[in-house]
Order: structure tokens, then C-alpha cells, then sequence
């Protein structure tokens, strides 16, 4: 097995004098950034003053998270195909965002994803459910990324879970609470310019020696025993006709990872419609002066984000060839660390200076990653809280001085940033991959529905908002709740009186493969008498985990609805929820701003004014 | 929120100008977001239904369906450009003629060094 900890002892230095390079750079930013923060204008949206470019890059820093960036390198490393399709609904996702929202959002909107609803409707309701919705789905991601941080940073660095939890935290507070918008972007460019540079190096030496050929690369990969013995363990039976040729080849076709046809279809539409109805990615397009600022700002995204994600084609590929799918998930059994245990592979290995350099490189821009995408999120659940809740409805306006709204944001700050604290700490252990894809449902079914709408279609109204919001996220989190993501007990403790009903069998052909004269038989006997053990012991931790429990926190012994994800279901209903919610309950004043909301959408009339509030 | 007052909104939702850059603007848009809809659904779809044809081997060790996801990412790529440039050519040109008339033209894009202050 790779070093436990990443990195090695006698290298740790390295790890320490890289991350400390990384947040001194990002501290100077935020002292220089605060001294310019006196409006709430500067605290949520950087006074407007981002261009395209630079927004472009921040976008890309919010958004290629360590899910991204560690995870699909990681699922392409075990799963192969199905894993890079991830990442071509993650840039396939900005082209809704380029079309249909980022100039209506800029010439609509102007803090926070309820000021688009609030602005032709009732305000105080619309504010109180987009601000709501902002949160929630904000805390989801949130969550998932402060529980993968603490791991990560843990498997990386070797210090404990509470202190990496801790540590991202202050971090992330150091920046939004000083910095505000002006900071989080600098954190999320200098984030971003760093991971893609960092993949680059990598690709460039994990390609160069294929003389920059796909063919030559991939067919490498597929003649690899490591990866022909993934495809066979994955495969399980069907396997055993298959030649080691077949075996690799199979490694780049699709369905070793996506068994269901509708699920993998409706992760696609959650990807596709959701990303465009994330609070922290929305606030993005309020950073920039126009309309035609925000459409540019999305294009340079597109080939900022578009670009490394071609790139995880090379890492997780690269990783699996290079380190070998077991090695990557014996270290973690997510594939998360196929990245930075590629990194270390090619810059020499475990015992190598340069080995252990690039390791630390990659970990602290892992890290940096985190607390980017971290502070993009309290930042915008901080606004929905101030700007929203707290000056738009319970003072209704009324909280009229510059410095009054910062101190609002800042408190509303602080109560998230240590919310956060304490739900990741609350959450050590916990199966956290569902909260990502449970936060890109509930954008997709809930705010993407209301926020299309409200621009473009006539007839919405406050009913329709307030219905579909309700509908959409209630659809997609209560779907979720009774699918096969959570863990059922009873399946669990079935699986694992079954491992160890068929243990006795399984142990007395190995015993007797072991005596084989055969030294090949004999030592594949001996790495099948480990994993039999290993299975063993995971059967019985099992057995005592679940003992008093037979249903699943929500009550069920089976799930209710087969599918992961929600999203074929729960984006329809949100559709439905807003249309019929509109028709049912009429209201003349979002009937009589439709002109208003229509012709400043397109046109962006006095959006420069609406800025500076 | 700026003052609505000034501008009139049903004028600007009458005038020939504003209707035809609607629909012009529409059709475009939609028609856009059709096609990259129906093309980012075919690779699941293709994935899932279409498996013999995505494991034909056209390049060495490279089959059709690593060419197809390669492709989705070209295909978003144009798409992307070419709506920005029929934007940048067409749509801001007749919305800027329009604003100018009804409340002044929106402010040009001054890229401002980040954080400076821009409130009046």
C-alpha cells in the first residue's frame, strides 16, 4: 500500500512551506481587498467592478470544486468511460447558463438570486423562498465540501479531521468577513490559474512520452494488467470469458459505473438545468458591469472549464496506468486521491524530493480549492441571510446606511461561516457524495424553474414562485430521502450474512490454492486470501453497526424509488409547480411589470444605475 | 432599484425595433438551446441504448463513443462562439440603439481595477 498519510514524514516540511505560500498570497489579497470594502455593493458583488475575464477565471474557481477536480479524476481512474462523462455535463451545463440566464440575471438582478424573483413580485415572499432556497442548497454543498476537506486534508497533511474542518473554516472566514467579494474572487482566480496550471504540468509529463498521441496513450492503458484486473473485478462473472485484450478495451466503453440508463439521464438534466440555478454561481454574473460582460465573462469560463476537464481524460487515465486502480483505492476508496498520487508518481515517486514537492503542490491547491468554492458559498448564503431576510423582510428595506448593510452582511457571515463549522464537524464519517448531487437537484427543480420563468414567460407570478420553489425542492429532497443512496440496514446486514455464510467455502479453496506448486497460483492465493479476510472483517464491523437498526433514517426497509437521482421527476414537477401555481392565483402587479421585466432583460436599461442601488 | 419612472416600458415593448430584436433574439435562442440540449442528451442516451456502436474502434484503441464525448466538448465550444458572436454583432447593436432612445444608452463595459469604488 502508498504511504497512509500521502506524504512522508521526512518530506512533511515541503507540504507545510507550500500551503504556507499559498495562504500568505491569499492573506495579501484579502488585506489589500478589505481596505476597499464599504458598501454593501463592494461586500456582496465586488462593487461591480470584475471584468470578463477575471470573473470568467472566478467562475471557473467556484466551480471546478474538489469534486471535480480530485473526484472525476478519481472515477476515471476506477471506472474508466463513465466517469468522463461527468465531466462533459459539467461544461455542457454553461451553455444554459450562457443562453437563457447570465444577461437576464445581470440586467434583472443585482445581490442575490432572490432579487431576480423579487423584482416583478410580491417581494417579501419571493425573497423569504429564494432566500430560503439559497440556503439550502448552498448548506447542501457546503457540507459535502467541508466533510471532503477535512478527509482530504487529513489524508494529505496527516492531521486530524476537527482541525482541517477548523482550519478551512477560519480560512474561508479570514476572506469573505474582510474581503467580502473582492477577496473570494482573488481567492477563486488565484485558485483556479493554480489548478490549471497544476494539471497541465501533470498531462504535459504524463503525455510527452506518447509524443502528445491518443491512440499511443490510451492503448497503453488498455494493455495494462492493472487495469485489465479492475475490469475483471468490476465485471465479476461475466468477466471470465473475456481475453485481457477485451478486459482492457472495456475500461473505455461506457456502463462499468452507470448501471441504470434513466439515472445516468437524469444526473445529465440535474447537471445540465442546475448549474444554472446555483445561488453562488448566479451571484458570479452580478460581479460585472453589463450584460455583455457576463456573456463574456461565460464564454471565457466555458474554455477555462471546458479545458481542464478535458484534462481529467489524462489524469484519471494517466492515474490508472501509472499508480493502478487498486493502489488508488486502497488510499481512498472514492478514487480521490488519483490526482495527487499521480502527481507524486511522476514527479519521482514516494521517496523523491520531487515526488513529494508536486504531491504538496497538488495538495495545496486541493486545499485552496476547498476553501475557494467554501467562501463562494457562505458568501452567498451570507447574502441571502442580510440582503434578503434581514434588510428585505424584517426591516423591510429600511437599513439604509453603507455601513449598516456590511455590518448585516458580516454578522450573517460569521453565523454561516461557524453553521458550517459545526455541521462539518457534526458530519465526520458521514456518506456525503449525495449532498452534491442533492444540491445540483434542488437548484435544477426548484430554482431554475422559478428564476427561467419570472424572465421570460408572461403570466408567472408570486403563487407561481412560492409553488414551484415548494414543489421543486420538496420533490428533490424528498425523492432523494427514499432512494437507494441511503444506507438500508437490512440489505446491509443481508449482504453481510451472506459474505460470511459463503466464508468457509471460499476459505478452504484458498488454503488449498495456497499449497500450489504453482508460484503464480500461490501468490494470487495470497492476495485472495487478504481480500477474503478484509471482506470478512468489513461483514462483521457491519453486523455490530447495524445490529439494533433495520430501517433507514427515514423508516424504510427497502428504498421507495429506484433511481439516485431525482432530477427526471422532481424538474418536471418544479416546471409543473410554478405553471399551475402562476394560473391559479392571479396578481395584476407581476401581470403589470411584465413590460418592465421584459424590456430590461433584453435591453438592460439603467442597469448601471440599479447597481450602485 | 432605479427609478422605473423615467423610462416607458410599454413604448419600448411597442416599438417595431424592440419586436424585432425579440424575435430574432428568440428564435435564435431557443433554437441554440434546442440543439445543445438534444446533442448533450444523445451521449447518455448513446451510453446507455447505443452500446455496440460506441464500442467501434475507429482510431488505434479509440471508439466512437471517447470520440463522441470529445466532440461534446468542441460542439459546446462553437456553439458558445457563435451565439456570442451573433450577439455582440446583431442583438447588442439593436439594444443599444433602442436604450439609447428611451433612458440613455447602459453604461460601456469599464473594466475597473478590481474593488475600486464605483458608488455615487
Amino acid at each position: 500500500m502508498i504511504a497512509e498519510s500521502g506524504v512522508g514524514e521526512n518530506y512533511r516540511w515541503v507540504t507545510f512551506a507550500v500551503f504556507a505560500a499559498v495562504i500568505a498570497v491569499t492573506m495579501v489579497v484579502t488585506y489589500v481587498a478589505a481596505k476597499r470594502v464599504r458598501s454593501a455593493a463592494d461586500f456582496y458583488t465586488a462593487g461591480g467592478g470584475v471584468s470578463a475575464l477575471q470573473n470568467g477565471w472566478a467562475i471557473a474557481g467556484d466551480y471546478l470544486s474538489a469534486a471535480s477536480f480530485l473526484g472525476i479524476a478519481g472515477l476515471i481512474s476506477l471506472y474508466g468511460y463513465d466517469g468522463f462523462m461527468y465531466s462533459v455535463g459539467f461544461l455542457a451545463a454553461y451553455i444554459t447558463v450562457l443562453l437563457v440566464i447570465a444577461e437576464p440575471c445581470r440586467n434583472i438582478g443585482r445581490y442575490t438570486l432572490a432579487d431576480i424573483l423579487a423584482y416583478r413580485n410580491d417581494p417579501k415572499k419571493t425573497r423569504i423562498v429564494g432566500a430560503l432556497s439559497t440556503i439550502t442548497v448552498s448548506t447542501f454543498y457546503l457540507t459535502a465540501q467541508m466533510v471532503g476537506g477535512g478527509v482530504l486534508v487529513k489524508t494529505l497533511i496527516g492531521i486530524n479531521y476537527e482541525t482541517s474542518v477548523i482550519g478551512v473554516g477560519i480560512l474561508m472566514l479570514a476572506y469573505v468577513l474582510f474581503g467580502g467579494m473582492v477577496a473570494t474572487t482573488w481567492v477563486q482566480i488565484i485558485k483556479a490559474v493554480l489548478l490549471v496550471a497544476a494539471s497541465i504540468v501533470i498531462v504535459m509529463l504524463v503525455w510527452a512520452p506518447y509524443g502528445f498521441s491518443l491512440p499511443a496513450f490510451l492503448a497503453d492503458i488498455v494493455s495494462d494488467p492493472k487495469v485489465q484486473a479492475r475490469v475483471a473485478t468490476l465485471l465479476g462473472d461475466p468477466a471470465k470469458n473475456m481475453s485481457a485484450a477485451e478486459l482492457g478495451q472495456r475500461f473505455l466503453e461506457p456502463g462499468l459505473y452507470f448501471k441504470a440508463p434513466i439515472d445516468q439521464i437524469s444526473l445529465g438534466m440535474a447537471l445540465v438545468f442546475g448549474t444554472a440555478g446555483l445561488p453562488h454561481i448566479l451571484m458570479r454574473f452580478f460581479t460585472v458591469r453589463t450584460a455583455v460582460a457576463a456573456r463574456r465573462s461565460v464564454v471565457w469560463a466555458m474554455v477555462i472549464i471546458g479545458g481542464f476537464y478535458v484534462l481529467t481524460l489524462f489524469l484519471g487515465f494517466g492515474a490508472a496506468h501509472l499508480v493502478g486502480p487498486a493502489n488508488i483505492a486502497s488510499v481512498d476508496a472514492g478514487g480521490n486521491m488519483a490526482a495527487p498520487l499521480l502527481a507524486q508518481y511522476i514527479g519521482g515517486g514516494t521517496d523523491s524530493f520531487f515526488g513529494n514537492l508536486m504531491l504538496a503542490f497538488v495538495s495545496a491547491v486541493a486545499f485552496a480549492t476547498i476553501v475557494a468554492v467554501v467562501a463562494g458559498l457562505v458568501l452567498a448564503s451570507a447574502s441571502a441571510m442580510a440582503h434578503d431576510l434581514f434588510v428585505g423582510v424584517i426591516r423591510d428595506g429600511k437599513v439604509t446606511t453603507p455601513e449598516g448593510q456590511v455590518r448585516a452582511a458580516r454578522v450573517a457571515t460569521l453565523i454561516i461561516g461557524a453553521l458550517s463549522i459545526a455541521i462539518g464537524i457534526a458530519a465526520k464519517g458521514q456518506n456525503v457524495a449525495v449532498l452534491v448531487g442533492l444540491a445540483f437537484a434542488v437548484a435544477a427543480s426548484a430554482n431554475f424553474p422559478c428564476v427561467l420563468l419570472t424572465v421570460y414567460w408572461k403570466r408567472c407570478n408570486t403563487g407561481g414562485i412560492v409553488t414551484g420553489m415548494l414543489i421543486g425542492t420538496i420533490a428533490a429532497v424528498g425523492l432523494t430521502l427514499v432512494s437507494p443512496n441511503l444506507t438500508y440496514p437490512k440489505a446491509v446486514k443481508a449482504a453481510a450474512h451472506k459474505v460470511l455464510d459463503a466464508e468457509p467455502a471460499k476459505r478452504a479453496a484458498v488454503s488449498e490454492a495456497l499449497t500450489s506448486p504453482d508460484p503464480a497460483v500461490a501468490a494470487k492465493a495470497t492476495k485472495d486470501l487478504a481480500a477474503l479476510d478484509k471482506a470478512v472483517a468489513k461483514a462483521n464491523a457491519d453486523l455490530v453497526k447495524w445490529a439494533d437498526q433495520e430501517t433507514s433514517f427515514m423508516g424504510l426497509e427497502k428504498p421507495l424509488f429506484e433511481l439516485k437521482n431525482p432530477g427526471v421527476i422532481s424538474i418536471p414537477l418544479g416546471f409543473l409547480g410554478v405553471l399551475l401555481g402562476s394560473l391559479l392565483f392571479r396578481d395584476r402587479r407581476a401581470e403589470q411589470m411584465w413590460n418592465e421585466v421584459y424590456a430590461r432583460q433584453n435591453i438592460g436599461l439603467l442597469v448601471s444605475k440599479s447597481v450602485a442601488g | 432599484m432605479a427609478n422605473p419612472d423615467a423610462v416607458d416600458w410599454d413604448a419600448i415593448i411597442r416599438d417595431p425595433r424592440f419586436q424585432s430584436l425579440h424575435r430574432r433574439k428568440g428564435t435564435f435562442l431557443w433554437g441554440l438551446m434546442a440543439l445543445t440540449v438534444a446533442y448533450y442528451f444523445l451521449l447518455p442516451v448513446g451510453a446507455a441504448y447505443f452500446q455496440d456502436l460506441f464500442k467501434i474502434q475507429v482510431w488505434g484503441v479509440v471508439n466512437v463513443g471517447l470520440l463522441f464525448a470529445l466532440s461534446e466538448f468542441v460542439v459546446a465550444w462553437v456553439l458558445a462562439l457563435v451565439y456570442s458572436r451573433k450577439a455582440s454583432r446583431d442583438f447588442d447593436r439593436m439594444a443599444a440603439e433602442i436604450a439609447a432612445e428611451y433612458g440613455g444608452a447602459p453604461k460601456p463595459n469599464v473594466v475597473l481595477p478590481i474593488g475600486k469604488e464605483v458608488l455615487v
